[in-house]
């Protein structure tokens, strides 16, 4: 068969995210299960508003956190098989053409949903091992509590994910091998990017490249923008969460911030590279230089990655406000909240290095995009 | 004037060296019409890409009038090709998500030709300025192919094959195009094909064997596209 191991092991971006999602679950979740049992134990009224704040904050972070890191996995993983489809056509079509049926190729796709159970195995264990010193640092204030080990989290942070990811990418992959054998085959591409409804004819043709580049890799954009979202929001955060929570809390939302921003950053650039080479290649036989090359190409994306990392800094204000109004309102001694316009400009400068660090880098990878190997597929 | 004097190329190392040049010397007029005839594996599209700047040689000279293109670095080789070569490959390599008036674009704003109009109606076009690559047929993608290249008004233009992937009508009719546009602009063509019957449309004839020239000759009286065999 054409799928195997080697394919969804190159899925490591969604292991890595998987694996961040299931950590902080894993952290939460527990904490509020295994706070639920000590609930008859809690008697004093601070107590109380300390327990519920804790229960609603799991709740709250884990449904935040893992959500918007479940959506990115499933776009994530969309865009891959959408991806592997398109570019082994010839490979399918020809299963097809010999009478292969749509079903039995695509539940060959069972193994993109791996990724996941590795991810979502490796953060579960980190969480389940790391709880103890969690319990701790979260609240020192309530009686004692044991970590135990909750075999319907497992399921549900492992199991359950894994089930779904699997059905997913085999379900896709059904609808996308729906297409015809000869288009298939052809590798046939269906571009809707129409210059004429935009009224952008008679625009010169770099110009216009910026945005047939954007449109017609729509989740490319999406990531590029999480990625920013993510190093925006989760910066930011870790900067509050030092002086709202605790330190261990505030390395925790950083790393997973910076993990998951440079993950789909550099699987997104990479992704731009890759798909844009032969674009890149022509453009390069017909004497456009590597700069124009990248300016025009990669840096389509750099408006994209302002906006999130706005959305981000947006983000993270409104869920701080949230939980400092809502969820800690009824504890005491709770330091005020308010925008930090000094730590934004700090988090931006430091985007505006990586981002352009990482540009550069991808800028290199097209320099060595070699002319004759496009032309030789 | 293209001169080129003892082209050597390979590719691989040690036991898998294999020597694709093996010292090959010519020269080619200004304005010239030249076919590459060559079998398979005779190293012609390689020929191609060195003299065009596409590929490095190993060793050897190839002169521009008096620039040497093996002396010069990967950004003048850019420079070069920007303002002197035109490509046209067998498999078009047209963008797919752009439009025929995008992809000569493509070419017409490198050398700010604001005309480039002109061009896309020279091969017959007009009406289909607006479509994408995949809603044209394959001797419509390689004329939109061979405008592009035209329309960066190049002093020379390269064509690997550019009928082999058309059937007969469709070759033939590309041909003509090209010799019509050459008549008209006086660029120089360098064309590569295995079809000897197509090498009697050209002025000057390059035969490659193995790598190296195995013949070379005038055309006194060249035949147009429609008059060949096929």
């Amino acid at each position: 068969m054409v799928i195997g191991f080697k394919d969804a092991a190159k899925l490591f971006g969604i292991s890595i995210i998987a694996c961040c999602a299931a950590f902080v679950c894993t952290l939460f979740l527990s904490y509020n299960v295994d706070l639920a049992a000590i609930k008859s134990e809690i008697t004093m009224e601070s107590e109380a508003a300390l327990y519920n704040a804790q229960v609603l904050m799991g709740r709250v972070v884990a449904g935040v956190s893992g959500g918007c890191l479940v959506i990115t996995s499933v776009v994530m993983l969309l865009f891959y098989v959408k991806n592997y489809v398109s570019s082994h056509g010839k490979e399918l079509g020809i299963l097809k053409a010999i009478g292969y049926s749509e079903a039995k190729i695509s539940k060959h796709f069972w193994v993109f949903g791996l990724p996941v159970l590795v991810g979502c195995a490796l953060g579960f264990a980190v969480g389940y091992f790391y709880l103890p010193t969690f319990y701790q640092k979260q609240a020192p204030n309530l009686p004692a509590l044991t970590p135990k080990f909750h075999l319907s989290l497992a399921f549900s942070l492992i199991g359950a994910p894994t089930a779904v990811f699997i059905a997913i990418s085999t379900l896709f992959a059904y609808l996308k091998l729906k297409s015809p054998v000869l288009d298939l085959l052809r590798e046939k591409q269906r571009y809707k990017v129409k210059i004429g409804k935009d009224g952008k004819e008679g625009e010169p043709f770099l110009k216009d490249l910026r945005g047939v580049t954007l449109k017609s890799r729509k989740p490319l954009v999406f990531f590029v923008a999480f990625s920013a979202f993510c190093f925006s929001a989760m910066v930011q955060m870790s900067f509050s969460m030092n002086e709202l929570a605790s330190e261990t809390f505030a390395v925790m939302v950083l790393s997973i911030g910076l993990i998951l921003a440079f993950v789909t950053l550099l699987l997104s650039l990479s992704s731009v590279v890759f798909g844009n080479a032969k674009t890149i290649a022509m453009m390069r036989v017909f004497g456009y230089d590597d700069k124009t090359c990248s300016r025009y190409i990669l840096g389509a994306y750099r408006p994209i990655s302002y906006v999130g990392f706005a959305l981000g800094t947006a983000y993270q204000y409104g869920l701080l406000r949230l939980m400092v109004s809502v969820v800690f309102a009824e504890i005491g001694n709770v330091p005020k909240y308010a925008f930090d316009f000094g730590r934004c400009l700090i988090t931006l400068a430091l985007f505006v290095v990586t981002y352009e660090t990482v540009t550069f880098l991808y800028s290199l990878k097209i320099k060595r995009i070699s002319v004759k190997s496009i032309m030789s597929e | 004037m293209i001169d080129a004097n003892g082209i050597t190329k390979s590719y691989g190392f040690g036991e898998n060296k294999t020597e694709v040049l093996k010292g090959v010397d010519l020269q080619i007029a200004d304005g010239d019409f030249v076919v590459i005839l060559g079998a398979s594996g005779s190293g012609k599209s390689t020929l191609l890409n060195c003299l065009s700047g596409l590929e490095r040689v190993d060793g050897g000279h190839i002169l521009y009038d008096s620039v040497d293109i093996t002396k010069l670095s990967d950004k003048e080789l850019t420079n070069f090709r920007k303002d002197n070569i035109g490509f046209v490959f067998q498999q078009y390599y047209l963008l797919p998500n752009m439009t025929v008036e995008k992809n000569v674009r493509m070419g017409a704003d490198l050398a700010g030709n604001g005309d480039y109009k002109e061009i896309i109606e020279a091969v017959g076009l007009e009406a289909k300025l607006g479509k994408y690559p995949s809603e044209l047929s394959g001797g419509e993608q390689q004329r939109v192919s061979v405008a592009r290249a035209l329309a960066k008004k190049p002093k020379a233009l390269f064509l690997d094959e550019p009928t082999g992937a058309l059937d007969e009508k469709t070759g033939r009719q590309l041909l003509d195009y090209v010799c019509k546009l050459h008549n008209e602009y006086g660029f120089t063509v360098v064309m590569v094909t295995h079809n000897g019957n197509i090498a009697e449309t050209a002025n000057t004839v390059i035969g490659l064997n193995s790598g190296k020239i195995a013949e070379f000759y005038v055309n006194e009286n060249p035949k147009t596209a429609y008059e060949i065999g096929w």
